[in-house]
């Protein structure tokens, strides 16, 4: 059995395991023990794929390919690179944290658990996807569990949350489906016949015509996800009305399948295409950055301000990967880790605070450093994470991207990247006003001066998450160096 | 008849003999256990679905006005399995309906009698053969719709599809009698040479294929579904949309694709018409339906409008999807159709908002409902999302992008109300929820059987393997 099918495998157990559960128990035991034993393994992917790089010089490593439709050539082909072994451990920390957030989760437990390794299992097997078509079905099958998750266990328009972010999302998929076509029959350029192969994708060089019009479909196909401006909106009510550990991996996983398909589909297959259109989407990406950071200021439920950030963030993922620059998509895809963690802790935390005092208006909250000190002082650290301090994930991520943006020589970039800057101090507006408002000054009710402490499953969660953020930003070498080297191919690629 | 001329006519002759059975069952069975012919006839038809699938050798009859290929051997066999789903779930209605004036035999013997017609209708190898099955396959259904006589709605049913059917049967034997006009010949095998582009040509071919549009249920000849579905017994209705438009869609590709080869620019156009009005407007029509059966006739008619994507492609993969995605959406649209009338069965209702909170007293039957839909709107892992990929990839293989968006923007309309039955099963809370309730036997075998196959038929990709090579085989 190969390491990268175990992705697969022991999630699909932990599916059928929790079908026989009974009650709330036996459920989020099992969902822990899945999500812990999916944790060592990534783990030991990152550092078999460590030793494995030293010795194996080819692009994907641990690859496994087998034959599914002959017919239309469609393989179940895997295999994984520095950037989707890192992604897998975000994926497998979030999914782990998650299960520890909804120790305590309401109605139908076991349907909740089966709902959400599902979706964990669709974004693992994107990542580790090498053909277009499993990747499609993998992209599918994490977004439709969501319609459940947030239907049945959201609160507030929980009904018209779940269907508009479903229906925006199929629909970004369908359109994508129309590029995936468009590759597929434009991809016989050697006269070997249709492949669905990313890398024989690229190593076939589709022609221009083509590239220039697939690449918006499976650019915007993939963007959607990604909370491309305009088409974000799903996210903001999405979030709002979902359920915390749905937040937690909607925003810390799902949405960082959109990023990644750009870079490992969009651009790395159809790289003329990409330099036709990038200005578009630069503006579009760079606008998007800086009206999620605006809106962001603007709101007072403090899901619908981590929700315009995270818009604010995946803009810049989204600006980097356009800039087709080693340093900066270096930097976005540290940035898209970064991300993950962050607001994963983000939402564990406005969840706990939001079990505590029933509200989740900043304007009426005040003090709760005082009252609830741990859950606050993480928050503090998360917020200046996400602003970019030295120290943190945050500020290695943007740096990397603002370095990188700024190399271009062409005016154009130049204005888009300082516009894109520029959004760090808003950034830094939003949350210090959270900061200030919600956690300084004094207790502004009675009744919070008896909040409930954090339990020890609330405890481990926080620390889950809190450590990759001071980790990434201690010591990001090992972490750029595993992304750097994988970066290689793509952009000798494009360039 | 010979031993050899008995084989190739295996099929038929033996559903004839079943027919015949279940005749004699009529007349011997004292009146107070009238019941057990419905065990007969399932147990016969059982056997039938069983033997149908031993070997066939390829051959032709009667001067090659009756063939037989490894294809339309798999196709046979496809809507045996259909019907057999179908008997399966109906029993307990039928059992429920059990007075003189419904009689089981009549049921069975009508239901087997259209199934003949199918039979023969996809065997054909001249128009004349065709005619008799088209007609065959579709006035017992007619009979069967009314079924329930004493109920008004089910006498409607059956006028408004005998009256518009053979409305478009005429229009269909004019067309023919046009194309015979203008070839000199009805034997499919000659009349390939034959096809010429003249006017006379033309119009024969576009009246003959509104006929059979009229049975696939196309806009703009669809108007009769709804109708028909909502007030005929959901056995009839659910037969009409998945065994009845099958066969329809399997001998139109078959005669497109080889008799009409010549004239694909022609047809390429109509239907790229066809498919963009019919997706569009059963879409459009499903979303604001609350009568599920109402609803799933509208469904069934975007469905077809969806096939028609693999049809445009002309060519053997199309044939095979096309196939491919006959065989998944009678095991995708039997399954909805077997849960709203196992829930009909037990309570008479037939409403969406009946469903609400349906997961939490009945989880099993929202749990295939949901599988059906989801197979239904194309959501992997499930069958549907196969069957339609491919059904998109051929259309594209040909260059229609176009077709392919406008198909995906349904999809995702077509996703928006199937998620409707799924917020009311799942994300409603209702204050009198259906109660629990055990489906008999029958029908919780006839559900199992369309789980297991919207759940195989897709990821277990030799099936398709078999039917492409069939294709391929078939086109050459």
């Amino acid at each position: 059995m190969d390491i990268l099918s175990l992705f697969l495998i022991v999630p699909a157990i932990t599916i059928l395991l929790l079908v026989f559960t009974r009650n709330l128990g036996q459920a989020r035991l099992i969902a822990l023990l899945g999500s812990i034993v999916q944790f060592a393994m990534s783990v030991h992917l990152v550092f078999a794929y460590i030793k494995e790089r030293a010795i194996d010089d080819s692009i994907m490593l641990f690859t496994k390919d087998l034959i599914w439709f002959e017919p239309f050539n469609i393989h179940y082909s895997i295999g994984a690179d520095g950037i989707s072994v890192t992604m897998v451990l975000l994926t497998s920390i979030v999914v782990m944290a998650g299960v520890f957030i909804s120790w305590r989760i309401g109605e139908l437990p076991k349907e909740f658990f089966i709902a959400l390794i599902i979706l964990a299992t669709g974004v693992y097997g994107f990542f580790i996807s090498l053909d277009l078509f499993t990747m499609f079905v993998f992209f599918e099958l994490a977004v439709i569990p969501m319609y459940l998750l947030i239907g049945i266990w959201g609160s507030g328009r929980r009904e018209f949350s779940a269907m508009k972010l479903t229906l925006m999302l199929m629909a970004a998929s369908a359109v994508l489906l129309v590029g995936i076509l468009g590759i597929y029959f434009n991809s016989d350029t050697a006269g070997n016949g249709f492949t669905f192969n990313i890398l024989e994708l690229a190593a076939a060089n589709i022609p221009a015509e083509a590239q220039k019009i697939f690449f918006p479909l499976t650019f915007i196909g993939f963007a959607v996800i990604g909370a491309l401006f305009p088409f974000h909106t799903w996210s903001p009510d999405g979030h709002a009305s979902a359920p915390t550990a749905v937040s937690m991996l909607h925003a810390g996983v799902l949405m960082k399948l959109g990023g990644y398909g750009v870079f490992r589909v969009a651009l790395y297959v159809l790289p003329e295409g990409a330099v036709e259109w990038s200005w578009i989407f630069i503006i579009l990406s760079a606008f998007g950055v800086i009206y999620g950071a605006f809106a962001a200021v603007r709101q007072t439920d403090l899901k619908y301000i981590n929700a315009y950030s995270s818009v604010s963030h995946l803009g810049l993922v989204l600006f980097a990967l356009l800039m087709f620059n080693k340093t900066a998509w270096n930097g976005a895809i540290i940035q898209s880790l970064s991300h993950g963690f962050m607001t994963a802790l983000f939402f564990a935390l406005i969840g706990m605070i939001y079990e505590r005092t029933h509200t989740r208006d900043v304007r009426k909250m005040g003090g709760l450093l005082k009252v609830i000190p741990m859950i606050s002082a993480t928050y503090v650290v998360a917020g200046l994470a996400s602003l970019g301090l030295p120290g943190f994930s945050g500020f290695v991520a943007e740096m990397n991207i603002f370095v990188g943006a700024f190399e271009h020589e062409n005016i154009y970039y130049r204005i888009a990247t300082v516009v894109s800057v520029s959004a760090i101090v808003v950034t830094a507006v939003y949350i210090l006003r959270v900061v200030g408002i919600m956690l300084m000054g004094p207790v502004k009710e009675e009744a919070y001066l008896q909040l409930p402490r954090v339990s020890w499953y609330e405890r481990v969660g926080i620390l889950l998450l809190l450590l990759p953020i001071i980790g990434i930003g201690v010591a990001p070498l090992w972490l750029s160096d595993l992304i750097y080297k994988s970066l290689h191919p793509f952009i000798q690629g494009v360039l | 008849m010979t031993w050899s001329n008995f084989l190739i006519l295996r099929h038929e002759v033996v559903l004839l003999l079943i027919i015949l059975a279940i005749l004699v069952a009529e007349i011997a069975i004292p009146s107070k256990k009238k019941g057990s012919i419905i065990h007969f006839g399932i147990f016969l038809f059982g056997i039938h679905t069983i033997v149908g699938f031993l070997p066939m050798e390829e051959n032709q009859l009667f001067g090659g006005m009756f063939r037989t290929h490894g294809l339309i051997h798999l196709v046979k066999n496809i809507l045996n399995i259909g019907v057999l789903i179908l008997l399966l779930q109906s029993a307990e209605w039928i059992q429920a309906k059990l007075t003189s004036e419904h009689k089981a035999s009549e049921f069975f013997i009508l239901l087997f009698a259209s199934l003949i017609g199918m039979y023969f209708m996809i065997s054909s190898g001249d128009f004349l053969m065709f005619y008799l099955g088209l007609e065959l396959s579709t006035l017992p259904v007619a009979a069967l719709a009314s079924y329930e006589i004493t109920k008004r709605a089910s006498s409607e049913a059956g006028i408004k599809l005998i009256l518009s059917s053979a409305l478009a049967s005429g229009i269909s034997l004019f067309g023919i009698s046009m194309i015979y006009a203008s070839s000199g010949s009805i034997y499919f095998a000659e009349l390939v040479d034959l096809i010429s582009s003249n006017h006379l040509m033309l119009m024969g071919v576009i009246l003959f294929f509104s006929g059979l549009a009229f049975k696939i249920s196309l806009v703009p000849f669809h108007f009769w579904t709804a109708d028909v579905y909502e007030g005929a017994p959901i056995s009839i209705a659910s037969y009409l949309s998945v065994i009845s438009k099958g066969s329809a869609v399997f001998i139109l590709t078959i005669l497109l694709f080889t008799v009409l080869k010549s004239l694909i620019d022609v047809w390429e156009n109509v239907i790229y018409a066809l498919a963009v009005a019919t997706m569009f407007i059963g879409n459009l029509f499903a979303l604001r339906q609350q009568n599920m059966k109402r609803f799933l006739a509208f469904s069934s008619i975007a469905q077809a409008g969806f096939i028609l994507l693999g049809i445009i492609s002309g060519t053997s993969m199309g044939l095979a999807t096309v196939v491919y995605f006959i065989l998944i959406y009678i095991f995708s649209n039997l399954a909805a159709f077997g849960v709203v009338q196992a829930i009909s069965g037990q309570t008479g209702k037939e409403n969406m908002s009946d469903y609400e909170g349906l997961y939490r007293s009945n989880p099993n039957l929202s749990l295939v409902m949901m599988l059906a839909l989801f197979s239904l709107a194309g959501i992997p892992p499930v069958a549907g999302f196969f069957g339609k990929f491919f059904l998109f990839t051929a259309a594209a293989s040909k260059g229609f992008y176009w077709l392919v968006f406008l198909a995906v923007v349904n999809v995702t309309i077509s996703l928006y109300y199937y998620l409707l039955v799924i917020r009311a099963m799942f994300l409603r809370k209702s204050d009198a929820p259906i109660p629990f309730f055990r489906s008999k036997l029958y029908m919780r075998l006839g559900l199992v059987i369309t789980v297991a196959g919207i759940a195989v038929l897709g990821i277990y990709s030799p099936v398709f393997d078999y039917i492409y090579e069939l294709s391929m085989n078939l086109m050459n």
